[in-house]
């Protein structure tokens, strides 16, 4: 069967390079596993148990994947600006921070009213910490990869800062930790027996309106432009510098709904220690998928699987659940280098050339305004 | 204010900041190295990262400090390698490169530190011989590491501004084009450059397992290599612009340890992040008078 050059290559983008780069990414976490003195088949035996076959782990499965949907949407959607948001994770704090006040605080409205109320509180708190970075690069040139950056350490200090015996701590408590949320704004459970909870469909419904955003908006054309040639974009009268500060405030806001998202479903008060690792995640989640809203379902579902099974591959095998960021990293590297996965399926007639994310004019982490 | 000042102790308060600056100073002379050779290295928070921890691995195994530092030291250049390989041979978006080397450096040192340090009954290694000030016995101790940092400034600085080597780096960050038209070999110049980097980078991850705690601890490098990187900036992409940048960053770091013991009313957590907000407002207002390596970030593909 002869199949045409133009489709060889879609299949290879599509298809081919996320799964060498995903099974590439094992054989290393393997090696390491070795090298740790452990079993890597019993290491990823436990993995896969823990994601999938031990009781009630799939339903948790997707409840790991629920912020991944969000926050690979928030890092595809800067990259498509030709931004990279590496600080999802800060957002995701602010997200949280805005969604327990808006759900704790408020008492006697219906869940209807007081659960979106919560979301778009936690929206606003990541569009207002990634809009920040956004103005820092469209009026001074600050780039986006080191003000985001620090604004996760920034996040980090306020949440300990609110929450550790500050103002926002519960003072029935004793932990570092918030006061519950009012039981309206809890996100309602989708699968009895599971903490399951309805933010699974909010999220599948957010991938529509995010590839709609991009695809089919004046927004979403200006977005695109700008992520492909800033330089055109000008020439044609948009506003690159209110383009970046948009599509930074649209990231953070889907950051943001995943923080929110958490508190209003899985814990329902806000720890001083919440999330681990999020953001970087989310950036490996975002690559998979190749910034492609729909791709960011499967992509995310593999790294919810990978989250959930990794607490049980670290509990039965002691092996350390920072293995996943290995697997991860290389996942990344190997996206994000097709030539590489060339060289080894020893293929012709691919793309070469690298995905290009940063933009070529502010790259250098300087500014070249 | 003067109350403010009593508890602050002017002399100790350098030392403390002299001290501070070193992973700072040491990372940023990488990433001038680097970027001169234009190509942009975020990856020394992951390189600082797994050398911190790889020389104390080799200083817990060999009971030898020094080993451990040149083991730090070989580990930086061989992440760094792994940047150049990506970002140079395999066109990597730089920035991408540098993101896999810095999540690649918590699953890494994550682990291991699991493995063979978090439950095991290991004592830490003790720190590495350091300078006390007799005049000064309030100071703290001035580490080896920092001293070499400081011998370091002018060292880089003669091999960027008075060397053949340093002159073909230049080159290459600016228009490496005409740089390999007049017979310079780019790929080789810009390894070199970043594998130098990674150098400079893992002697400043020995620094903090190595001088400062003689312990290591997940993330401890806290993002000070993008700290790094933002003095990289603010210096103007000089050695020694680097140093008086970290200078700055550092000193927001030691007045915040400061603030917390001399008794001032301020949260520690909003002292802590001074740091981090300097370090933004710096890259804010930096640019524009700082200018980049014109290729920096450019990938080079010979034709």
């Amino acid at each position: 069967m002869k199949i045409d050059r133009a489709l060889r290559q879609r299949l290879f983008a599509a298809v081919v390079l996320p799964l060498v780069s995903v099974v590439c990414g094992f054989i290393v976490a393997g090696v390491a596993v070795v090298v740790t003195g452990s079993d890597p088949i019993e290491a990823f035996t436990a993995l896969f148990q823990g994601a999938f076959t031990n009781p009630r782990a799939f339903p948790e499965t997707l409840v790991a994947m629920v912020p991944y949907v969000f926050l690979g949407l928030a890092v595809a959607l800067g990259f498509r600006a030709g931004l990279f948001n590496i600080g999802a994770e800060g957002q995701f704090y602010l997200g949280a921070i805005f969604g327990v006040l808006a759900a704790a605080s408020l008492h006697g409205l219906p869940g209807i009213v007081h659960v979106p109320l919560a979301l778009a509180s936690g929206m606003l708190g990541g569009f207002i910490w990634a809009a920040v970075p956004g103005l820092l690069k469209a009026r001074f040139g600050a780039h986006e990869v080191i003000t985001t950056i620090m604004l996760n350490y920034v996040a980090f200090q306020l949440t300990d800062f609110l929450i550790n015996k500050g103002p926002m701590s519960d003072p029935h408590s004793s932990a570092p930790r918030t006061a519950f949320i009012d039981p309206a704004a809890q996100l309602p459970i989708l699968l009895g027996g599971s903490r399951l909870h309805l933010g699974l469909i909010v999220a599948v419904l957010a991938v529509p309106i995010v590839w709609f955003l991009i695809q089919r908006t004046t927004i979403g054309f200006r977005i695109r432009t700008v992520g492909f040639s800033p330089g055109a974009a000008r020439a044609a009268g948009i506003s690159v510098g209110w383009t970046l500060v948009l599509a930074m405030g649209i990231s953070g806001a889907l950051a943001g709904i995943a923080g929110a998202d958490e508190i209003l479903g899985v814990s329902h008060y806000m720890p001083a220690s919440f999330s681990v690792g999020y953001g970087f995640d989310s950036i490996a989640v975002a690559l998979l998928a190749r910034s492609n809203p729909w791709a960011i379902l499967p992509s995310a579902f593999l790294f919810g699987a990978m989250r959930n099974g990794a607490a049980f591959m670290q509990l039965q095998t002691q092996v350390s659940s920072d293995l996943i960021s290995i697997v991860q990293a290389i996942v990344i590297m190997f996206v994000a280098a097709p030539a590489m996965v060339r060289w080894i399926l020893r293929l012709r007639e691919v793309p070469v050339g690298g995905l290009q994310i940063t933009q070529r004019e502010t790259a250098g982490v300087s500014s070249e305004t | 204010m003067t109350d403010f000042l009593s508890h602050l102790d002017i002399a100790g308060f350098i030392i403390a900041t002299l001290v501070a600056s070193t992973p700072l100073v040491l990372a940023a002379m990488g990433g001038v190295m680097s970027e001169r050779s234009g190509v942009v290295n975020i990856a020394l928070e992951g390189i600082m990262l797994t050398s911190a921890f790889a020389g104390y691995a080799a200083a817990v195994a060999t009971h030898n400090l020094w080993l451990g530092v040149l083991v730090s030291i070989i580990a930086g250049m061989l992440i760094a390698a792994l940047h150049a390989v990506l970002s140079i041979q395999f066109l990597v978006d730089q920035i991408v490169s540098g993101t896999v080397i810095n999540i690649l450096a918590i699953g890494i040192t994550g682990s291991f530190y699991r493995t063979y340090i978090q439950n095991s009954e290991l004592a830490g290694t003790g720190v590495l011989p350091a300078l006390h000030l007799n005049f000064l016995p309030n100071a703290p101790f001035i580490g080896v590491i920092t001293l070499a940092a400081l011998a370091l400034i002018p060292i880089v600085h003669f091999l960027l501004f008075r060397t053949v080597f340093g002159l073909r780096t230049r080159a290459c960050g600016e228009h490496p084009l005409a740089a390999e038209t007049a017979g310079i070999n780019v790929y080789f110049v810009r390894y070199s450059n970043v594998i130098l980097s990674g150098a400079l980078a893992g002697l400043g991850g020995a620094y903090f397992t190595l001088q400062q705690i003689g312990n290591f601890l997940p993330n401890m490098t806290g993002g000070r290599g993008f700290i790094a990187l933002a003095a990289m900036i603010f210096g103007g992409w000089t050695p020694v612009g680097a140093f008086l940048a970290s200078l700055l960053f550092a000193g927001a770091d030691a007045l915040s340890g400061r603030l917390q013991i001399g008794g001032v009313q301020i949260p520690y957590q909003i002292v802590g992040m001074l740091p981090y907000v300097l370090t933004i407002v710096v890259v804010a207002g930096a640019v524009g008078r700082a200018v980049a390596p014109a290729a920096d970030g450019k990938p080079y593909k010979k034709s």
